[in-house]
């Protein structure tokens, strides 16, 4: 029986003696958002990586849907789980449609030769974003928020039920980062699953509906934000002290007390 | 998009322009009729020579080293996401004719057939396999740069060893010639020694096209989005280290003519990695057809190297994407 969605039990993994991953574990079912939190490295990205299949744990398991995902090839994994790494920018000033044509890749599509399939669903992925005016722009011609949208339709497109986003809000104002949070909400709600790496406790507590604490290679605990959003471990993760307030339902994180 | 379209059929039209100006032009007067008499195989003895034996093979050969560098060039910059990257800046072309020059002197070539292209390829693959592993070690180009600059030096060094044991001034002054790239003097058996390898890299860098685009979003994302990475490494390591073998081969080390025409053909098809792959060999075999044939017709004692030429036009090119660049990041 297969699992869908993906799965890190116990991962633990070092390079050069750097302990990244201290038995770890994490899963990401679809229709759940979950995001992960930690400050800079807890080993985040790792997690990720190992979760994707894109670095073998030394010890501990890495399943996705039900199977191990470093055995995988690329095109195998990327038709399950679409990942959106830190980097935003891209080598070359190719065009809008062109980046969000690359994520129907692992379906043999090129931006040159995109078959029906493929061009209808960057149409639609563009239209979901609201890129349709900014189809044929090049890409070193958008704002990071632009730029972070066309990562987002990339990863539509695939179609993937799985999204795994490193820190898709890095430096984008209030207004972007809430466009991109609701899209992968969005996302969401139509069954997909999404894994997402963020900085921002308030914007954490508004869109998962798990949360995933992490800090020295180890996932500390993880549960809903009601359970989890608390000023022990907010402290225990981050070292500050923060009072958390709750009204009308929402959560709101003030740091310094 | 329609003037992509365009590109293509353009570019070959001008090839065609190009090699029939390559067979009109020449110290020899040579009236159009009488050289159209002569490619079509009715021509005088000494017209069809000229044309059969000197013009046509030398252009061809131009051409066929200009797109192989230019191929190589387009797909190593998308392999390694930088516009500068190319045969002769990454030390690929010294490598390769310094294992070209070793064959060639001490005698394998004239003993065993494809000797000569086969040493040259073995001398691009070990320079880009050396740049290729390099590459994922260093997130800095100016670093991969350095050691393209390494192995042009080592090359060169070694080079100059071989000269100071020349036996004699005229292998002295191949040598030279070597360096600098000529295709002075070349025949179509020549050509056909080099062209198979430089069309089985051409081959395999096409196939490679879909993964030079997925490239462009840096390889975590590349793999990310269905890319194997390793493998598309090797797939252009061995397609840029077999055409530029080859051209080296057929033309000796000519610098540059690989970084000119990407740059030219990239806003043509909206920067993408894939769609520059083979207009840049077009462009690139036109350059060098074009540039022969001033080389030929330039006034002069002696002949300029057709690689010294593509260096003037191709160097303050290099300089200038270099500094375009520096202001943009």
């Amino acid at each position: 029986m297969s699992e869908a969605g993906l799965l890190v039990e116990a991962a633990s993994l070092s390079i050069k003696r750097a302990v990244l991953l201290d038995r770890a574990s994490l899963n990401l079912r679809p229709g759940e958002l979950v995001v992960l939190l930690g400050p800079n490295g807890a080993g985040k990205t790792s997690l990720l990586r190992v979760a994707l299949g894109l670095a073998r744990p030394d010890i501990g398991t890495a399943l996705l849907d039900g199977a191990d995902p470093a055995t995988m090839t690329a095109g195998q994994r990327a038709r399950l789980v679409t990942y959106l790494p830190q980097m935003r920018d891209l080598a070359w000033p190719i065009r809008v449609r062109d980046v969000v044509a690359l994520g129907r890749f692992a379906f043999g599509a090129a931006p040159a030769r995109l078959a029906d399939a493929d061009q209808l669903a960057v149409a639609h992925a563009l239209a979901a974003c609201d890129l349709g005016d900014l189809a044929d722009r090049a890409t070193d011609t958008l704002s990071g928020g632009e730029l972070a949208r066309v990562h987002i339709a990339r990863a539509l497109a695939s179609q993937a039920p799985l999204i795994v986003a490193d820190e898709p809000v890095a430096s984008l104002d209030p207004r972007h980062q809430h466009q991109v949070m609701r899209l992968i909400r969005s996302f969401v709600n139509r069954g997909g699953g999404a894994l997402v790496v963020l900085h921002d406790l308030d914007l954490a507590a508004l869109y998962a509906d798990r949360l995933v604490w992490m800090n020295e290679g180890r996932t500390l605990v993880g549960g809903s934000v009601a359970e989890t959003m608390t000023p022990h471990w907010i402290e225990a993760v981050y070292g500050i002290e923060a009072s958390v307030t709750r009204t009308n339902g929402a959560t709101r994180v003030l740091v310094g007390r | 998009m329609t003037r992509a379209r365009w590109l293509i059929p353009g570019l070959c039209l001008g090839i065609l322009v190009a090699l029939v100006a390559a067979c009109l032009l020449g110290s020899v007067p040579l009236p159009p009729a009488r050289m159209a008499a002569a490619l079509l195989g009715q021509g005088e003895p000494g017209d069809m020579l000229v044309v059969w034996q000197v013009r046509l093979p030398r252009a061809l050969a131009a051409m066929v080293a200009g797109a192989a560098l230019g191929i190589s060039g387009a797909a190593l910059q998308g392999l390694l996401r930088n516009p500068l990257a190319e045969p002769g800046v990454l030390g690929v072309s010294a490598m390769s004719a310094l294992f070209a020059t070793v064959a060639l002197f001490y005698g394998f070539a004239a003993a065993i057939p494809f000797a000569l292209p086969l040493a040259a390829i073995a001398g691009a693959l070990a320079a880009t396999a050396i740049i290729a592993w390099a590459a994922p070690r260093t997130r800095s180009v100016v670093t991969l740069i350095l050691v393209g600059v390494g192995i042009s030096s080592f090359s060169g060094a070694i080079m100059a060893l071989l000269m100071n044991l020349a036996p004699n001034p005229f292998t002295l002054a191949d040598m030279v010639t070597w360096m600098m790239g000529s295709v002075a003097n070349r025949s179509l058996d020549d050509l056909a020694l080099s062209a198979p390898f430089i069309g089985a890299g051409a081959v395999l860098l096409v196939a490679a096209r879909r993964g030079l685009t997925a490239l462009a979003l840096g390889e975590e994302a590349a793999a990310g989005v269905g890319l194997d990475v390793a493998r598309q490494r090797v797939l252009v390591v061995l397609g840029a280290g077999f055409a530029t073998g080859g051209a080296v081969a057929l033309a000796g080390a000519i610098g540059f003519v690989g970084i000119v025409a990407p740059h030219l053909v990239r806003p043509w098809v909206g920067y993408d990695p894939a769609r520059v792959l083979v207009p840049s060999a077009l462009l690139s075999g036109l350059i060098l057809v074009l540039a022969d044939i001033a080389v030929r017709i330039i006034p002069g004692d002696t002949e300029l190297k057709l690689g010294v030429v593509a260096a003037l036009i191709g160097a303050p090119i290099f300089v200038m994407i270099a500094i375009r660049r520096g202001s943009a990041r």
